[in-house]
């Protein structure tokens, strides 16, 4: 099971693979809607779990892999520890985020950066269940039902949409399993996320 | 008029003609440079030549406030547009991302001459490989986003290097896309003048301009009527400066002419008497600038504002002419005061010539200026001025007043004890205060008012500008050895980076690295055939294969053939501008400075340790890099000035004790000159420090001019060392002489420019109680006033 906040985590470059079990078009289940999603999302102050990302680029021949920890803090810090196959840290607070490898650090401010600003804090909102922050940058589509649902975000800005195609969102009420996102380009990532231990 | 007479009005009348002559060549000027040290040390003109030319005197720290945010951005975007069309303007700044594409563009192009990771060793199969390899696992990262589209071009991830190194140092906030106060209360921008900090004309052109640009732009908008401008920054400073003093200059002089004239109309009562007493004056005032014109090549504005200061001390001289020589006291009281007078103008030589020797060109301006003035002034009076008293020429008689004086002079004699216990009092406040009593801020001879420099320190905090504390800088003959100098120190601090010891650093070198680095990573590059062959060896087992590599191969052959980068090639891009402040063309010589960021984190945030720094540059030692710290060097020159000032003033009182010694031939009448001023002297400090005022050099050498004024009147109660209180008529234009001093320098303390209020406030004051004091001090035991009994 996935403690959702753990889950909650995420950032630039989650993704996801599968999903698409649920097309956007799916109409939403009666019994669950947005609303009770972002409810169940917003419960969980904190969290912890291990992901495993793919990268399906068309420039290599084969998926990259990486894999390590995320961390939730409500209301608005995630952490990434890559562990593998180099170590990396990314640490998004507020309006910074950090990211160190080996020696090199970089921090930069996410309001410099439009396009990925939004959509950052569109995952980072996703696992605080903001849903009035989520719905400035996407529309979002929910299908399934609580044991089982996928949340879509379609970009509405157009710069925005010339990067990212769409994210796919899978759960567990207020867990998340996977984020899928496609980019424009073709290229795709899948992140499984496995909550670690109870949070709260 | 005798036939003596004429030879000397000749030479005098030609004199005049002569300064006048002069003095129409003389060059003015009323920037700060008055208030810059002439450096003594190498560090020091660093320092100097940053504050007069260098970058920090070009930027302007500009703040949109009012409306709301949306109107701000609006307006921060419209007035950048506008001043990027403007060619007053290098570089403008507001946080939108008008460099970033041609700055990438320009770095992708040229990041084999550019990055520093390009190396033989790179392009071996191995280093191909690991290289590669890197690339490929940073794709697993979300900086891999950015990274990825260049792979087949750049598989060695040579762009990500530069980026990193740009990367770095605070930025400001963002609101609506531009940059924005922390509070969000304010848009803002930074600008670059094209004018550097020596053309004073051309800053306050760009700033004029800017100021129509924001109301042109924030009248477009609706509500453009509630926004407003703040603009900060050195430029700004010199400008408001140079017109404040301009201004004041004018208006002092206008007003203590105004003073003096009426005081004079009042004691002579004589149109003839007024114009002939301001001749001196006039003579001394030209003389004075035709020392300096011929002594320092310019005037400053502020010695001028001095300069008045001239007018009511030379207008002296004729005043105890006219007084004391007046009709009623017949031809033997003409001479009998011109022993005093020549001995109270050598000692205001004294305390003049001590200020000449100062490094501060200000005061040594105004030690030339004064003693030039004081000895034409003296001299006119005597050997000029007689000649010209029609027949007949008499002022009023002021010897009721002289004679009421003399009473009063008794009456303070009277209070001899009381001033004596008040002056002692002051002496132990001065004492028990002294660790407070001085101002060590170069900072308090600016005549940059503290709200302008509240909004300027709130500007640039918001701003994250650089405060450009430490920097290190090499000079060579050229600039592209200027740039390999860079390079090597560049090594240095790159190891002092990689240790945390300092955040990081600039370099023009990063930005256009030496011909000579640039030709070395070129020939790093392998020829295509060979490059073909390693990339199949060191792609084997990666995702990435060979084959996707072709534009990497082009794009290896094109950069072995391309000609080096040059300035030339930055135009257009943010870079230009860098390496333009940062690679500065001095005459025949080329300086590189390399400005260094404190940590952000870690063990030594937010300090640098210049020991360890030192330590570093000892491994790029035949670069002679100077390492400066700039506040450091600012407060060490202020140290020397107030040492200098001190050794000077010391200096002046010291000659002039020996000067009184020689001349009066009594260790007890030297005493008794120097006592009243040494009375006038602590009771002014005390009311100085008692008004919470930190005492500057400026102060301390008003201390030195009470000094050297006030000894006149001190002469004049000494007398012949006799008994003999002063006669009426002394005393009378003793006081009307006073009066003149007080109104001159008084007119100054209240000018706004601190070094002139500093002078006059204290000198004003000063020259009142040293004549009160030796009023009071004198000995009047053979008091010529009945009913008071002989001591």
């Amino acid at each position: 099971m996935f403690k959702a906040a753990s889950t909650r985590l995420l950032v630039a470059a989650l993704l996801a693979a599968a999903s698409l079990l649920h097309g956007p078009q799916a109409i939403a289940a009666e019994s669950w809607t947005v609303a009770q999603l972002m409810q169940a999302l917003g419960k969980h102050r904190s969290g912890q779990a291990t992901f495993l990302e793919r990268k399906y680029l068309a420039v290599l021949d084969q998926p990259v892999e990486s894999s390590g920890e995320l961390r939730f803090q409500a209301p608005d810090r995630l952490e990434k520890i890559t562990l593998k196959p180099r170590p990396e840290s990314l640490i998004l607070e507020g309006n910074n985020l950090s990211v160190t490898r080996g020696k090199k650090q970089f921090n930069v401010r996410l309001s410099d950066y439009g396009e990925v600003a939004g959509f950052i804090d569109s995952i980072r909102a996703t696992l605080a269940g903001d849903r009035d922050t989520l719905e400035r940058t996407y529309a979002l589509h929910l299908a399934g039902n609580a044991e089982r649902w996928t949340l879509t975000l379609l970009p509405r800005d157009t710069r925005m949409a010339e990067v990212i195609t769409r994210i796919n969102i899978a759960g567990t009420r207020g867990l998340l399993r996977e984020i899928e996102i496609l980019q424009a380009d073709g290229d795709r990532s899948v992140m499984d996320i496995v909550a670690m231990g109870q949070a709260r | 008029m005798t036939r003596r007479f004429v030879p000397a009005l000749l030479l005098w009348l030609a004199f005049v003609a002569a300064c006048v002559a002069v003095v129409s060549q003389t060059r003015f000027t009323a920037d700060l440079s008055a208030f810059l040290p002439e450096a003594p040390t190498a560090e020091q003109r660093v320092l100097v030549e940053q504050l007069r030319d260098g970058m920090v005197s070009r930027l302007l720290l500009v703040g949109i406030e009012g409306s709301d945010a949306a109107q701000r951005a609006r307006l921060s975007r419209d007035l950048a547009g506008k001043l990027r069309a403007d060619a007053a303007f290098g570089m403008v700044a507001n946080g939108e991302p008008v460099h970033r594409e041609r700055d990438h563009a320009l770095l992708f192009t040229h990041r084999y001459v550019l990055s520093p990771a390009v190396s033989a060793e790179r392009f071996t199969t191995t280093g191909l490989r690991q290289a590669i390899a890197e690339s490929v696992d940073l794709l697993a990262s979300p900086l891999g986003m950015l990274t990825k589209t260049l792979l087949p071009r750049d598989p060695t991830g040579e762009l990500l290097q530069l980026l990193e190194r740009l990367d770095g140092g605070a930025r400001p906030a963002m609101q609506e896309g531009v940059w924005a106060s922390r509070d969000g209360r304010r848009a803002l921008l930074l600008v670059q003048t094209r004018a550097s900090g020596s053309d004073l004309d051309g800053q306050q052109a760009a700033i004029a301009s800017l100021g129509n640009a924001f109301a042109g732009e924030a009248s477009k908008l609706p509500s453009g009527a509630d926004l407003k401008l703040l603009v900060s920054g050195a430029a700004v400073f010199a400008v408001d400066s140079r017109s404040t003093i301009e201004g004041e200059v004018t208006r002092l002089a206008l007003v203590s002419t105004a003073i003096i004239v009426a005081l004079l109309l009042f004691i002579y009562r004589s149109p003839t008497a007024l114009v002939l007493g301001l001749l001196p004056v006039v003579s001394g005032a030209l003389a004075g600038i035709v020392a300096v014109s011929l002594g320092f090549g310019v005037m400053h504005g502020v010695t001028l504002g001095f300069g008045t200061t001239l007018i009511g001390e030379a207008v002296d001289y004729a005043i105890y002419l006219f007084v004391q020589s007046g009709p009623a006291k017949g031809c033997d009281g003409r001479n009998a005061f011109w022993p005093t007078i020549r001995l109270g103008v050598m000692t205001s030589i004294c305390g003049f010539g001590a200020l000449m020797f100062s490094g501060f060109p200000g005061l040594a301006q105004l030690g030339l200026y004064s003693i030039a003035g004081l000895i034409v002034a003296a001299l006119v009076t005597r050997y000029i001025l007689p000649h010209l008293l029609p027949a007949g020429f008499a002022i009023r008689d002021v010897t009721p007043l002289g004679l009421r004086l003399q009473r009063l002079v008794v009456a303070a004699g009277r209070l001899r004890w009381f001033l004596a216990g008040l002056a002692a009092l002051c002496g132990a406040l001065v004492f028990a205060q002294h660790d407070r009593v001085w101002n060590h801020e170069l900072g308090a001879l600016s005549p940059v008012p503290p709200a302008a420099q509240a909004v300027d320190a709130a500007l640039r905090s918001d701003l994250g500008a650089p405060d450009l504390r430490y920097m290190i800088v090499v000079h060579a003959a050229d600039a592209d050895t200027a740039l390999q100098r860079a390079e090597s120190v560049s090594a240095q601090l790159q190891a002092l980076v990689d240790a945390g010891e300092i955040g990081g650093y600039e370099s023009p070198s990063l930005y256009l690295p030496s011909q000579t680095r640039q030709l070395e990573r070129r020939a790093a590059l392998p020829d295509p055939r060979e490059l073909r062959e390693r990339l199949a060896t060191a792609t084997a087992g990666l995702p990435l294969p060979a084959s996707r590599l072709a534009p990497f191969i082009d794009d290896i052959s094109t950069a072995r053939a391309r000609a080096p980068l040059t300035r030339a090639d930055l135009d257009g891009t943010s870079f230009a501008m860098a390496v333009d402040s940062l690679l500065l063309r001095q005459g025949e010589r080329w300086t590189a400075l390399l400005p260094l960021r404190a940590p952000a984190a870690g063990a030594h945030a937010k300090e640098i340790n210049p020991a360890a720094v030192r330590r570093a540059l000892q491994g790029a030692a035949s670069a002679s890099p100077m390492f400066i710290d700039m506040k450091g060097e600012s407060g060490r020159l202020y140290a020397g000035y107030l040492r200098e000032a001190i050794t000077l003033s010391l200096a002046g009182v010291a000659a002039i004790v020996a000067l009184l010694a020689i001349a009066l031939r009594s260790p007890r009448r030297v005493m008794h000159v120097l006592l009243p001023l040494a009375a006038a002297v602590l009771t002014v400090v005390a009311g100085l420090v008692l008004a919470g005022v930190a005492l500057t050099i400026l102060h301390l050498v008003g201390l030195l001019l009470i000094v050297a004024v006030g000894s006149n009147y001190a002469l004049f109660f000494d007398g012949r060392g006799g008994n003999d209180a002063p006669p009426p008529a002394t005393l009378a234009s003793m006081l009307f002489a006073n009066l003149t001093t007080v109104a001159g320098f008084g007119v100054l303390a209240f000018s706004s420019v601190p070094v002139l209020q500093a002078i006059g406030g204290t000198v004003g004051p000063g020259a009142l109680l040293a004549l009160v004091f030796a009023a009071a001090f004198a000995r009047t035991s053979s008091c010529p006033v009945p009913g008071i009994p002989a001591r």
